[in-house]
């Protein structure tokens, strides 16, 4: 029974990284209907952020999180200003074939600034070790990333239905004329948007390097994990991507756990079996 | 010893040539054009700069001439594992640039793919690191200085087996270079009478390894042996199996030298301290050949931090080429040199290296190491070694 238990509580705990890492995604690609596959390179930037602050300042690894969501955020607001925006009433082949191309160009540039190798950031010792609650051993660096999905999830919340760069949003989003008729400068509400998915990106890379590494290769790396949570939970929305991630770590990790040899195979067969279920996605807002 | 007394030929040699008269200039002018085949760009391209680091360390050591010959470098990038990319450069190296020597060889499909090239031009093919069995049979030219996984893995079997561990488990990385070293490892312990408990095979690409290693927690075993590709999931594996406390219940890590990579090591933080590993170079083995080939590397490549297995394997791969020139007194063909070295060996900075005469594989001392911290930084401290290692999955 406790293992049934730890094997539950690992299971969320990798679903929050998995959301950690895919919500930016699902900002930009599920509102904006933008084919973003550039999110990884977001994801990577505010990773090395991260690092080459701790490294380079001495910042302990917690108070770099806040610039590694700024950092990702400003090169995604640069980069879609210069580039993205004049892609967003392009053919999705295009959105795809140039986000790849940006993808490379980044993983090149990170190889020049970093070198090819492992790069890791130190977490602060109460986030190290385990904590025994009721006979399970707890991770508390698991338990930290449940409790920042948390609060994340809150916050987006309260933002995208209680704001009014909220609703100016879901207008922009619903209809981009209407909107624009009203006043809402949709140009602006688009960069914010994707500045704030990109910086979303780099928070999940910043908070994912203790777990997933990080080096240059990271864009294309988990770019399959990321899709995946998006695909699965419909994009455009917070509450699908969530349950997706976590259904998705609960089924990873249990049937790593239980049946290790079908252990890679289980979250491909999940996807497939979920899709045809719920064709656009777990909370999809389109069809 | 062996290192000094080829210097010694080597000196003379230069000097007979010097002293030659002057008819025979032409030939002293001669050049000996070595390709290189390295990965120098994508995921594997540290392991190009660690392999032409170490090679371009013992050119400037030892000078670039040798036998009368002046040594000429061409370098050709293979991009990783990309046994098409190798092959092309192979051909290019054999047919445009006219080169006379292959050295490197990252992996085992570059090495397999550019075989046939090689031992159709009769082209002398020193592979530095490319490590599954038996691939020198696919020329008759093919000669390897690095190592082979089933070389480094099966002394770990055979370490376990020493140590008594009652109940041993298996957790290697599901592709055929993980298959080989469950295998070896396997044997290494039954040889010395131990027995494996059970094995786990994960996939080679995994975020997250906290549900195998938490298996392996609840069935408690004295050790478990893990073979990974090195990189995030080394890295990984270690930080998990130290957060989840398994050391601290008294499950000790094996592993092989690419558990606790130099250049990978130090990301694991005080997680990696005591895991033991077995290997054939450690850039804290004790010895003065290696102390100098350590201090020169950083002196040479202060940004490049560390130098490897692969840099010491790519430095004894010129070794090689060196000592097969003297004693052919500066013929390069396939032929004369893969003769000139059967059977031979020298003292490199990991330790004695002999290449089989039989099978032109590398025969060497692989060290039981436990990673301590030296200097200040995580290093594998040898503490125990198996002589002359071969790689039995062949012989």
């Amino acid at each position: 029974m406790t293992s049934v238990i730890g094997v539950l509580f690992d299971g969320l705990a990798y679903g929050s990284l998995l959301f950690l890492v895919a919500v930016g995604l699902s900002i930009t690609m599920g509102l904006m209907n933008f084919i973003n596959l550039a999110h990884g390179a977001f994801a990577m930037i505010g990773g090395y952020f991260s690092v080459w602050l701790t490294q380079k300042t001495g910042l302990p690894f917690l108070a770099t999180l806040p610039f590694a969501f700024f950092g990702a955020g400003l090169a995604g607001l640069a980069a879609e200003r210069l580039l993205f925006q004049r892609l967003y009433k392009a053919s999705h082949l295009d959105q795809v074939l140039f986000t790849v191309g940006f993808v490379f160009s980044s993983i090149a540039a990170a190889h020049y600034f970093f070198g090819a190798g492992q790069q890791f950031v130190s977490t602060p010792g109460f986030l190290q070790g385990q904590l025994r609650v009721a006979g399970v051993d707890l991770g508390k660096y698991r338990l930290f990333l449940i409790a920042v999905v948390i609060l994340l999830t809150i916050a987006l919340h309260l933002m995208f239905a209680k704001t009014r760069f909220g609703a100016q949003v879901r207008a922009s989003v619903d209809n981009q004329d209407a909107a624009a008729g009203l006043g809402v400068n949709v140009g602006l509400v688009f960069s914010l948007c994707f500045a704030l998915g990109s910086g979303l990106a780099g928070l999940g890379g910043a908070l994912g390097v203790e777990v997933l590494g990080l080096d240059p290769t990271f864009p294309l790396k988990y770019m399959v994990y990321f899709l995946l949570v998006v695909v699965v939970g419909g994009a455009g929305s917070l509450r699908g991507p969530l349950i997706a991630a976590l259904i998705l770590g609960v089924f990873d990790v249990a049937g790593k756990y239980f049946i290790p040899q079908a252990g890679a195979f289980i979250i491909y067969v999940l996807m497939i079996a979920l899709l045809l279920a719920f064709p656009s996605g777990l909370g999809g807002r389109r069809a | 010893m062996m290192r000094r007394h080829a210097l010694g030929l080597l000196l003379a040699a230069s000097a007979l040539t010097a002293a030659a008269p002057a008819a025979f200039a032409a030939e002293t002018a001669e050049t000996v054009k070595v390709g290189l085949v390295l990965p120098m760009s994508g995921p594997f391209s540290q392991y190009g700069r660690q392999m032409e680091n170490g090679i371009r360390l013992f050119l400037q050591e030892h000078g670039d001439s040798v036998a009368g010959k002046k040594i000429e470098l061409v370098v050709k990038d293979d991009g990783g594992i990309a046994p098409d990319r190798a092959r092309r450069a192979v051909q290019d190296l054999i047919v445009r640039e006219k080169a006379d020597v292959l050295v490197g060889f990252a992996f085992t499909a570059s090495a397999m793919a550019s075989a046939p090239l090689a031992k159709g031009a009769e082209r002398a093919m020193i592979v530095t690191n490319a490590s599954s069995s038996g691939i020198t049979s696919a020329s008759p030219y093919m000669l390897r200085v690095g190592q082979t996984l089933p070389q480094i893995t099966e002394p770990a079997g055979r370490y376990a087996a020493e140590q008594g561990y009652k109940s041993i488990y298996t957790l290697v990385a599901d592709v055929t270079a993980g298959h080989d070293a469950e295998a070896a490892f396997k044997r290494g312990l039954t040889a010395g009478g131990g027995e494996v408990a059970g094995s786990l095979r994960v996939p080679a690409q995994n975020p997250d390894f906290a549900p195998f290693i938490q298996r392996i927690k609840d069935a408690r075993p004295d050790a478990v042996f893990v073979w990974l590709p090195p990189g995030e999931a080394t890295i990984n594996f270690i930080k998990e199996f130290n957060q989840r406390g398994l050391a601290a219940e008294g499950i000790a890590m094996l592993g092989t030298g690419d558990l606790t990579d130099e250049l990978t090591i130090e990301a694991t933080g005080d997680a990696g301290l005591g895991v033991v590993t077995t290997g054939h170079y450690s850039m804290a083995h004790a010895s003065p050949e290696n102390e100098a080939f350590v201090k020169a590397y950083l002196a040479a490549y202060p940004k490049d931090k560390w130098p490897n297995f692969l840099a010491v394997s790519a430095y004894d791969g010129m070794a090689a080429l060196y000592l097969g020139l003297e004693k052919t007194g500066g013929d390069a063909s396939g032929p004369a040199l893969a003769a000139a070295l059967a059977g031979a060996s020298w003292e490199s900075p990991r330790g004695p290296l002999l290449i089989d005469a039989e099978t032109r594989d590398v025969v060497q001392t692989i060290y039981v190491r436990k990673v301590e911290t030296l200097d200040g930084r995580l290093s594998n401290v040898e503490f125990h070694e198996f002589p002359e290692s071969r790689d039995s999955a062949v012989h």
